[in-house]
């Protein structure tokens, strides 16, 4: 799986520091280094208010910090 | 709305703006005859002996705006016919000498060069003398004056710069470190940096407004200090609007960097910084011993760039800073994969206007990326404090850094020469070639005490406050 967090200045201040350190987290926890290829971008150009973009796979998400868990729940853990 | 503290600057500006103009209209080459006389029109000269004169250095000016000649790999250019010959005669005793009796002068001279006429002025016999100006010093009345060229004088620590035959400067590229101090320093705006605006102009336009690959603008945080008449968030909207995909703070190359600089520090003991292009080129030229003791981490600009081309491999990247060595850093094998691009604040202000952009009117982007620590970078101090506090944060109680923050190549220079001594007054050599740092570059469009205070300012109000937090921002 390809993940990819948007790290530009927009999604910076709206908190993509919390949510890739909670992405690796989760990745460390599950064992999953190894199959997902997780990666920051500067600006998917897909700026939206008090969100983070976040890509899988060639699907976009956008995130709120808190919502990190059940994103990592329903489309990676789920499908794997 | 001032953007230029100097004329110098502005010819240069206009003719940066003409060439990049003609560039994104693909018109150069028509238009490349007539930018001279576009910028100088009529018959009276206003700067030199006649306007032919003016606009023949005004095409020199253009031909280096295009990236000058091909044949000197230098990136810090004379215009032969810029360069007024200023007299070089050195340390010489003017009419004011009032033939006194204390003889200072000679008293502090240590190779007897001044002797006195039946009139009892002093006399310096310029085959002993050392220009070491102590009895200009020492002179009661200021009659002792140093005639030394302007370039000459702020290459006083390189010495690059000499005279040819035809009394011109004239720069040995062995020896010169692009730090462009001259360029400032030459009141006749006779020295100039290559430019690389047309390969920039090229690469934003072969992307297709970013859909064959994007490019990124990585701007050096010395960039809070400048553009005064416009909003630093105006500023970036102003490059995006030049056609980059988005722009990145090298400053979190620089909190990266402050990591692993510590480590490095620990590690190693004694250790002097790499981020200067200048410097490290100083070192490597004068101090060769001391090589070994410059940090192997790429500057703030390659660490980002290197990271964003790793994550985006069909990445450009164009670096855009106060700083004329980092035309020749970018090119250096161990970079130039990384780093497609150099542009100063100077050619970033020609940009804007080759496209009338007029970015005091637009509304404000973000640039936020970096911590506190790796925005102060851009001023002297600042990399000391960054190392001081890596160092902190990985927690080794025992180890303790000591920089010896160096403002300038002089300063730099003595900092070396106490480390190849084995007495240097602590651990950590920050060398910085331009005083007052990356703030006083030779690209820089304004300059002055508040540039320091204006970086200062940015970097307080940086969402991360230490390196580590700044450096987990990135998957």
């Amino acid at each position: 799986m390809k993940l990819v967090v948007c790290v530009g200045s927009s999604c910076h201040l709206r908190g993509s520091r919390q949510v890739v350190e909670r992405l690796r987290k989760l990745i460390e926890e599950n064992k999953l280094e190894d199959s997902i290829e997780f990666s920051g971008i500067f600006c998917l150009n897909r700026c939206q208010a008090d969100r983070v973009s976040v890509k899988l796979d060639g699907k976009y998400f956008s995130l709120l910090p808190e919502e990190v868990d059940s994103f990592f729940q329903d489309e990676i853990m789920s499908k794997k | 709305m001032r953007k230029f503290d100097t004329k110098i600057q502005y010819l240069q500006y206009r003719a940066m703006t003409e060439v990049s103009r003609a560039a994104w209209n693909n018109t150069l080459q028509e238009e490349i005859l007539d930018i001279p006389r576009r910028i100088v029109p009529g018959n009276i000269p206003t700067m030199r002996c006649c306007v032919y004169k003016e606009r023949a250095i005004l095409a020199e000016r253009v031909k280096l705006a295009m990236g000058g000649d091909k044949s000197n790999p230098n990136v810090i250019e004379v215009i032969k016919i810029a360069c007024d010959e200023c007299p070089a005669s050195g340390y010489e005793v003017t009419d004011s000498c009032r033939g006194c009796l204390a003889h200072r002068c000679q008293e502090v001279c240590k190779k007897d060069a001044i002797t006195f006429d039946s009139k009892q002025k002093a006399q310096i016999d310029k085959t002993k003398c050392i220009d070491c100006g102590l009895c200009a010093k020492v002179c009661p009345y200021n009659a002792i004056q140093n005639h030394t060229r302007p370039c000459e004088n702020a290459c006083s620590t390189v010495k690059a710069i000499s005279m040819d035959e035809s009394m011109a400067a004239d720069i040995d590229g062995d020896k010169c470190i692009a730090c462009g101090a001259c360029i400032y320093q030459c009141p006749f705006g006779a020295i100039m940096s290559k430019s690389y605006l047309l390969e920039a102009i090229d690469i934003i336009k072969s992307s297709q407004n970013n859909t064959k690959y994007r490019v990124y603008a990585i701007v050096a945080p010395a960039i809070a200090s400048q553009f005064k008449y416009a909003k630093l968030g105006q500023v970036i909207s102003g490059i995006k609007a030049l056609g980059f995909h988005t722009v990145v703070e090298a400053a979190l190359g620089a909190d990266m960097v402050s990591a692993s600089e510590a480590k490095e520090l620990i590690e190693k003991g004694i250790l002097t910084s790499s981020c200067c292009p200048a410097f490290v080129d100083y070192v490597h030229k004068n101090f060769p011993k001391l090589v070994d003791y410059v940090s192997h981490n790429l500057s703030p600009m390659a660490t980002i760039a290197k990271y964003i081309k790793e994550n985006d491999p069909t990445a450009k990247n164009i670096f855009i800073g106060p700083c004329t060595a980092k035309k020749v850093e970018f090119q250096k094998p161990e970079v130039a994969p990384y780093i497609d691009c150099v542009l100063t604040f100077e050619e970033l202000q020609a940009l804007f206007d080759s496209k009338d952009l007029d970015i005091v009117n637009m509304e404000e982007d973000l640039l936020d990326n970096a911590s506190y620590f790796g925005r102060i970078f851009a001023r002297s101090g600042g990399l000391s404090d960054a190392i001081v506090q890596g160092v902190k944060e990985i927690g080794d109680a025992d180890f303790v850094a000591e920089p010896v923050p160096c403002n300038g190549i002089a300063e730099c220079r003595r900092a070396l020469l106490m480390l190849s001594r084995n007495a240097l007054k602590g651990n950590l050599i920050e060398g910085m070639a331009c005083e007052g740092g990356c703030v006083g570059g030779a690209g820089i469009l304004t300059r002055g005490d508040k540039n320091k205070a204006d970086v200062d300012k940015h970097s307080k109000i940086a969402q991360e406050k230490t390196i580590t937090e700044s450096v987990s921002q990135l998957p």
